[in-house]
């Protein structure tokens, strides 16, 4: 394992990526992607009590899936690496109460998925683990009550706001995999960049600048550009913070192809399902990444994909005290095919 | 990280409203009159009731308003007024019934939290703000009227 | 006539003030939650200067309905209070007047609370 630059993890030991599962609620089922994900779900309470707990059962079945596929038993599956946006990141918590598996919660908001891949990539690679388990899940519901407002609240949203998703995705990383498994090749550790966005519902603005900055740094630490990549896959920016993040490119001179480029936020829905910005959540990247990209590079038709999650580190509180929202973004390189 | 050309928050915030799209404001406005304009007049029809039920000056506004909180709160148990909410905006938030959805929409999120905690102290989450600045702001007003009265006279 | 002329000021002045509204809320970003606030200030305020209750008289429902309404019979509660009880009227008006509305408020939340579970929309 080796250092790239200022901010890029390079894995000589090669982690793959030897199953995955994409969980997604109704809504998500019928846009564009719908065909992409393995579990499209009737009923977001699943069953449970509370949203809550709904998003926990979400996790769970992800997980369950993604160790049934590689045909591991969850004790003998090492870590498991997860993350959510509720308070205290319990929808993780509850989930890996259930599972029993060694727990690691972590927080990067929507960006949360792509951190879990790279710190799972780095304990696989560096030899600490022979499996890990990276998930993270967002629910419509459990977000709504929590950062805007009750569900049956007749509201307006504005045209910059984005929709939650009700979705999950589960990525099960191991030292040695099949010959054409997509692997985790490098990651990039963003830094937290805030240009005095105070607007909660315009949360592609708040992040579009720390996306910028971590995908540049990819470029610089690695010496590859965006003709390296098959794909270049951002997390939910929506479709306005896409658009500024394609003039920030321009500005900072990396030179971005548009049709390389595609947002998680800005894929998952139709424009017409009223979902304005695009979706949002730390479940949009990961069921994007799962069910979209992972399994296309499965299948080779993609060969190098760099995905960069971004998440707004705000929170209730932060945003009635005034303050700007920051961004946080991870970007990490999978490729396919031979090695 | 070596940006060749950082770019400044006052620009930023620049480039980001010249590239996020407006709400479309004309239709809003239209959504907003008509909607708003028709809960009134239901109001009004429902204070031409109250005069054919013969109820007195004082009770029959409270009656307009009773039966108007009343659907609104049932509209919003059924999961119809956030859909008008969504199409007609203030049209449907600044009539006291908006004031009774946004009693009951979050007494019925938060009800997973409890009877006392969840239901009991969410019901005020805007309707408390609400109660706060307009009794405060009448008791002003009634002490200004009773300090200037005599003068008025 | 003068029976549909009352519906039709009741529209257009209801109309109007959830136009200005819709409008703040388009450009300023303001919260519902602060449009209430603001419209029941607003509407003390307005009648404390003598300026709400013609509106009133002349549009019925259409000024009473919307929330500056509830401004209004707060301002008007707190000044009749004041005529008949003095200073202590002040405190005592505004909550008498509307004391059927935010009773009903209260228990209907309450009761829809109980009753039904909410629901996300697809």
């Amino acid at each position: 394992m080796s250092r790239l630059g200022a901010q890029t993890l390079a894995f000589d030991v090669p982690v793959a990526i030897t199953a995955q599962t994409s969980i997604v609620g109704p809504k998500e089922g019928k846009g564009p992607l719908r065909a992409w994900f393995d579990v499209i779900l009737e009923d977001d309470l699943l069953g449970q009590k509370s949203w809550e707990l709904a998003e926990s059962e979400m996790v769970c079945r992800a997980v369950e899936r993604t160790l049934d596929a590689a045909g591991l038993a969850p004790e003998r599956t090492q870590a498991m690496l997860s993350g959510d946006l509720n308070g205290q990141i319990i929808a993780s918590s509850f989930a890996a109460r259930a599972l029993g598996i060694p727990f690691l919660g972590l927080y990067g908001a929507c960006s949360t998925f792509v951190q879990a891949l790279i710190l799972g990539a780095a304990l696989v690679s560096g030899g600490y683990l022979d499996n890990a388990v990276c998930v993270s899940s967002s629910h419509y519901c459990t977000a709504e009550r929590q950062f805007r407002f009750p569900v049956e609240m007749g509201n307006q949203r504005p045209p910059q706001a984005s929709w939650t998703t009700t979705a999950c995705g589960c990525a099960l990383l191991a030292r040695s995999g099949g010959a054409g498994e997509p692997r985790i090749a490098s990651g990039t550790i963003g830094r937290v960049i805030d240009l005095e966005i105070k607007d909660a519902n315009h949360m592609g603005a708040a992040m579009a600048p720390a996306v910028c900055a971590c995908i540049a740094a990819h470029f610089e630490d690695t010496g590859r550009s965006a003709a390296d990549y098959d794909l270049i896959a951002t997390g939910d920016l929506g479709w306005i913070g896409r658009n500024i993040l394609m003039e920030l490119f321009h500005r900072a001179d990396v030179q971005m192809p548009d049709e390389k480029l595609v947002d998680c936020g800005a894929s998952i829905f139709f424009q017409e399902q009223d979902s304005h910005a695009g979706g949002s959540g730390c479940g949009c990247v990961a069921s994007v990444s799962c069910g979209w990209l992972i399994k296309r590079i499965r299948s080779g038709e993609l060969k190098r994909v760099l995905v960069a999650g971004s998440g707004a580190m705000l929170s209730p509180v932060s945003c009635q005290q005034g303050q700007s929202i920051p961004g946080i973004s991870y970007a990490v390189c999978i490729e396919g095919g031979a090695v | 990280m070596t940006q060749k050309n950082p770019i400044k928050p006052d620009e930023y915030r620049r480039l980001v409203a010249r590239m996020t799209p407006h709400s479309r404001h004309l239709r809003g406005c239209l959504r907003a009159f008509w909607v708003g304009g028709a809960i009134c007049t239901l109001g009004q029809a429902l204070g031409a009731l109250g005069e054919r039920l013969e109820l007195s000056e004082a009770t029959a506004p409270m009656f307009t308003s009773v039966v108007l909180i009343f659907l609104g709160t049932l509209l919003t148990g059924l999961g119809v007024y956030d859909r008008i909410g969504k199409y007609a905006g203030a049209g449907s938030i600044v009539p006291i019934t908006g004031f009774a959805n946004s009693v009951c929409a979050p007494a019925m999120e938060f009800r997973r939290e409890g009877i006392v905690l969840g239901i009991g102290a969410k019901l005020f989450t805007i309707a408390g703000p609400v109660l706060v600045y307009g009794i405060t702001a009448s008791i002003a007003v009634g002490v200004v009227y009773w300090a200037i009265r005599g003068w008025l006279m | 006539m003068s029976q549909l002329l009352i519906y039709v000021k009741a529209f257009a002045v209801g109309g109007l003030i959830c136009t200005i509204g819709q409008i703040l809320m388009q450009t300023t970003k303001l919260t519902s939650a602060r449009i209430l606030v603001l419209f029941v200030v607003s509407g003390v305020v307005l009648t404390g200067l003598g300026i709400y209750k013609p509106l009133v008289d002349f549009a019925g429902a259409g000024a009473t309905v919307p929330l500056c309404g509830f401004g209004y019979s707060l301002a008007m509660g707190a000044i009749e209070a004041v005529n008949r009880y003095g200073l202590l009227g002040a405190l005592a008006g505004g909550v008498t007047r509307n004391a059927a509305g935010i009773s009903a408020a209260i228990l209907f939340g309450l009761l829809n609370a109980l009753i039904f579970k909410p629901h996300a929309k697809p």
